[in-house]
This record gives C-alpha cells, sequence and structure tokens, in this order.
C-alpha cells in the first residue's frame, strides 16, 4: 500500500507543480466558456440553453489538452521504465497515475464548474446538475484519455493525434452527460437514466482504460 | 496449408499470384452483372423514381465500411495474441479500404438523401455513427503513419483498434439515444416492410461483387505492404553496409536509412 500512496503524491505534486499545474486547466477551460458568447452572441435564453453543452465541451478540450503529457514526461526521464521493470502490476500503476492527474486537473475543472456556470446563466438547479455530471463523467474521459496517451506516448508531437483518437470514444460520455445535464429536474427519470449511464461509462473506463493503456506502455518500453 | 505456413511472407505471395488473377476476373464479372441489374434490369421505385439505384452502391459499401472494421479487429487480435506478421499487413491494409467505403457510403448517402429528404445531412443516428466511424478509421491510418517501426505501429495500432471495437457499440447505442432525445422520429427510413425480388437480386449481386471487390483490393494492399517492408529493409540494409570511409557514399545513403 505504501508504494500506491507514494506513488499517487508523487504524480500529484508534479501535476500540481510542473507547466503551471492544475490552475493553466482551468484558465483554458474560462477560456473556451468565454469565447462561446462571442461565437453565438450575448442572448442569456440562448446560452442558458446551451449552457451545459458548452461546460461539458470546454470540460473535454480542457481534458485533452493535458493528456498528451500523462506518460511522455515520465517517457522522456526514464521514470517510465522503472515503473515497468519495478515488478508492480502496470495497470494499477497506470490507474493510479490516472487518479493523480484527475485529481490535479479534473477535479479542479468540476469545482470552477458552478462559478462558470454564472457566466452562461443556469439556474441553481442546472448547476447542480451540470457539476453533478462532471464529477461522475470527467474520469472516464481521462481514463480513456489514458488510451490515447499511452499509444501515443512515442511520439514528439502526438497530442493532436492523441485528440483525433480519442474524441470518438468520447461521444457516448458527452451524449449521456449532456443529456443528464439539461434534464428538467435532478429527480425525474430524464436525469437519473443518463446518469446511471454515465456512471456505467466511468466503470468501463475504470476497467479499460489501465488495460489498453499499460498494455500500449509495455509495447512503448522495448 | 495452415494460417501459420502464411506467416512465410514468400509463400503469401505465392498464393497471392495464383489467387489474385481469379479473384480479378470474379470482381469484374460479379461487378458487370450486379451493375446490368442495378442499372438496367431492376424497375424504378414508384416513389423514389431513377434515385432508387443509388441504393445498390450504397448499401453494400456501408456493409462493407462495417466489415473491414471486422477485419480489423480480428487481425489485431491476431497480432497481438499470436504475433502473426501477416496479421499486422492485414490489419493495416484493411484501414485505407474500410476508410474509402466509409466515405463512399457516406457520399452516396448525402447524394441519395439530398432529392429524397431535402437536405445532404442530417443527424440522423446511422448517418451520424458512420461518420465516427470515418473518423476512427482516418485516425487509425494517422497512427500507422506516425510510427516509423512498424511492428510497434502494428501492436499500438492492434490495442486501439480493439478498444474501438468495443466502444463502437456503445457509440452505436449512445447516438441512437441522443438522436431520439434531439429529434423524435423524424426520419423514418425507406425501405419498407419487404424487398421485393427485382431489388433483391440485383441488391444481393452488388454485394457479392463488393465482397469480392474487397478481397481483391485487399490481397493487393497486403502484397504492396509486404513489398514495402522489404524495400524498407533492404535500404536499412544498404545504410548499415555502406563504408563510412568515403564521404560521398554516407551523404547519399543517409536519407535512405533515416527514412
Amino acid at each position: 500500500m505504501g508504494w500506491m500512496k507514494s506513488l499517487f503524491l508523487r504524480e500529484y505534486q508534479l501535476a500540481n507543480r510542473v507547466g503551471g499545474g492544475a490552475l493553466i486547466g482551468v484558465l483554458f477551460f474560462l477560456a473556451v466558456v468565454t469565447i462561446f458568447p462571442f461565437g453565438v452572441g450575448p442572448d442569456m435564453i440562448l446560452l442558458s440553453r446551451i449552457g451545459a453543452a458548452i461546460l461539458w465541451i470546454g470540460a473535454l478540450l480542457a481534458t485533452l489538452l493535458g493528456l498528451d503529457r500523462l506518460f511522455q514526461a515520465d517517457r522522456e526521464d526514464g521514470t517510465l521504465e522503472l515503473l515497468i521493470m519495478s515488478g508492480r502490476p502496470l495497470e494499477l500503476v497506470v490507474l493510479i497515475k490516472c487518479a493523480a492527474h484527475w485529481a490535479a486537473t479534473g477535479l479542479p475543472l468540476v469545482l470552477a464548474t458552478p462559478i462558470l456556470s454564472l457566466f452562461v446563466g443556469l439556474d441553481f438547479q442546472s448547476i447542480l446538475m451540470v457539476t453533478l455530471t462532471l464529477l461522475v463523467g470527467a474520469p472516464a474521459l481521462t481514463l480513456l484519455g489514458a488510451v490515447g496517451a499511452g499509444v501515443t506516448v512515442s511520439m514528439r508531437r502526438g497530442g493532436v493525434l492523441l485528440s483525433i483518437l480519442v474524441i470518438p470514444l468520447a461521444i457516448p460520455i458527452l451524449i449521456f452527460g449532456v443529456s443528464a445535464a439539461t434534464a428538467d429536474t435532478i429527480s425525474s427519470n430524464n436525469f437519473i437514466a443518463p446518469f446511471l449511464f454515465l456512471c456505467a461509462l466511468t466503470l468501463f473506463g475504470l476497467v479499460i482504460g489501465p488495460l489498453a493503456a499499460a498494455a500500449a506502455l509495455r509495447i512503448s518500453g522495448d | 496449408m495452415t494460417l501459420y505456413d502464411l506467416a512465410n511472407p514468400t509463400r503469401f505471395l505465392k498464393l497471392v499470384k495464383a489467387v489474385l488473377p481469379w479473384l480479378v476476373v470474379a470482381t469484374v464479372a460479379a461487378l458487370a452483372v450486379g451493375l446490368y441489374f442495378a442499372f438496367f434490369a431492376s424497375p424504378e421505385d414508384y416513389q423514389q423514381g431513377q434515385t432508387v439505384r443509388i441504393m445498390f452502391v450504397h448499401v453494400p459499401a456501408a456493409q462493407l465500411a462495417m466489415m473491414c472494421y471486422v477485419m480489423m479487429a480480428l487481425s489485431s487480435v491476431g497480432s497481438l495474441v499470436w504475433k502473426h506478421p501477416l496479421a499486422d499487413v492485414s490489419a493495416k491494409a484493411s484501414a485505407p479500404i474500410g476508410a474509402a467505403f466509409t466515405f463512399l457510403a457516406l457520399f452516396s448517402g448525402a447524394v441519395w438523401g439530398k432529392p429524397m429528404w431535402g437536405a445532404f445531412w442530417v443527424w440522423d443516428a446511422r448517418l451520424t455513427s458512420f461518420l465516427v466511424l470515418l473518423i476512427m478509421y482516418l485516425g487509425i491510418i494517422a497512427l500507422w503513419k506516425a510510427i516509423e517501426d512498424p511492428i510497434k505501429a502494428a501492436k499500438v495500432n492492434a490495442i486501439i483498434t480493439l478498444v474501438g471495437v468495443i466502444n463502437v457499440v456503445i457509440i452505436k447505442f449512445s447516438v441512437e439515444w441522443w438522436n431520439t432525445l434531439h429529434q423524435p422520429a423524424s426520419i423514418i427510413r425507406s425501405g419498407g416492410p419487404s424487398i421485393h425480388s427485382s431489388i433483391l437480386i440485383p441488391l444481393a449481386s452488388m454485394a457479392i461483387a463488393f465482397v469480392l471487390l474487397f478481397l481483391t483490393l485487399h490481397l493487393m494492399s497486403m502484397r504492396n505492404e509486404i513489398m514495402r517492408r522489404r524495400i524498407r529493409a533492404m535500404r536499412m540494409r544498404a545504410a548499415s553496409i555502406a563504408p563510412a570511409a568515403s564521404s560521398s557514399t554516407v551523404t547519399k545513403a543517409a536519407p535512405a536509412g533515416v527514412r
């Protein structure tokens, strides 16, 4: 257990300290949400209708932005080789790295969501629903993104290709996330059904993400 | 001859050389029969008129677009589990063919949709899933091109293909969910409850012709890929043998080695 905790702390601290840390993702999120009114006009009624979608797409883009460094930095300084040869299950190592990455970059996005919701004119209940769906759904983005990050780890500029590979896989998450977030009330079936699907997708990502990413990392290692 | 014997590329190339001419003849014959039935022998639709003939290209192309992904996924299992060298080649060869058939299905669908639905594109569940499929194909092709070492590229592509094949089911389901949520039952696909034999015969013959076409293109493209790998190996060997003594040959050989 000790090694898991220290690996988590190491990853968390690295993610926080290197390259602007957690704030840079939130800043990007803010920038994406800000440009939408310039595109569709300052119509508060329209914005509140598409607000949940704007926030979800902003969070998706912000997540994709940080993913290419998930394993690459470790590969460059040799840590990845050590992790592979450490004898610990690589799947578990990947899972811990994803958890730390999410805690450092995904969680701040979720925490920033209520504030950014005000810019797109959401009411209290909608704010609650968007934040809740992002809290449950954003880990799935990171976990599926880890597959893309593992696959593109040996490329020097893999970021764009990673996004192209991951976006089709992320479509179901976006669909269920947005349709839960735009439901009329939080207690209705319109919210609960897609929300449960979203939970299922995160659990699915929890299995497939570490498995596939670890397999990709083993290949890149030799 | 088992699948393991085919791991030897020379033996595989010999087989291709023997089979390919027959396959080409069969493809051309099937296409000729299919196109004749589709364009001359089949009747016009009482509602859609001549445009119904687009279906004879559209439906087989759409079927093959999915078949190519299945082929790619099976090949990926082959290259991950058995490390079969030909499975790598097969997976790589399937991707551009699949992308081409997906594009053909989308394009013929758009051309068909304009007179029938009044729009080139609607966000119908099927259309959307095919667009996603096209993006997946193109992403996989880009990944093949991005990694230089063919063995590493094959393994990495196998992983992303298999993750994709699990996800395709979820994507399909979620897109249907999304579509019914946003525009309930705006488009009911034509086709009717049963297909008359005057339509079914040309459709079936075109489907057979397209499968033959796929087999032909796939074998040809696999052959080309094997040749390409041989050239790559020869270039690398030439670059490593090239003596460092005279600087002129080194500078000549270097670009080939880097490539």
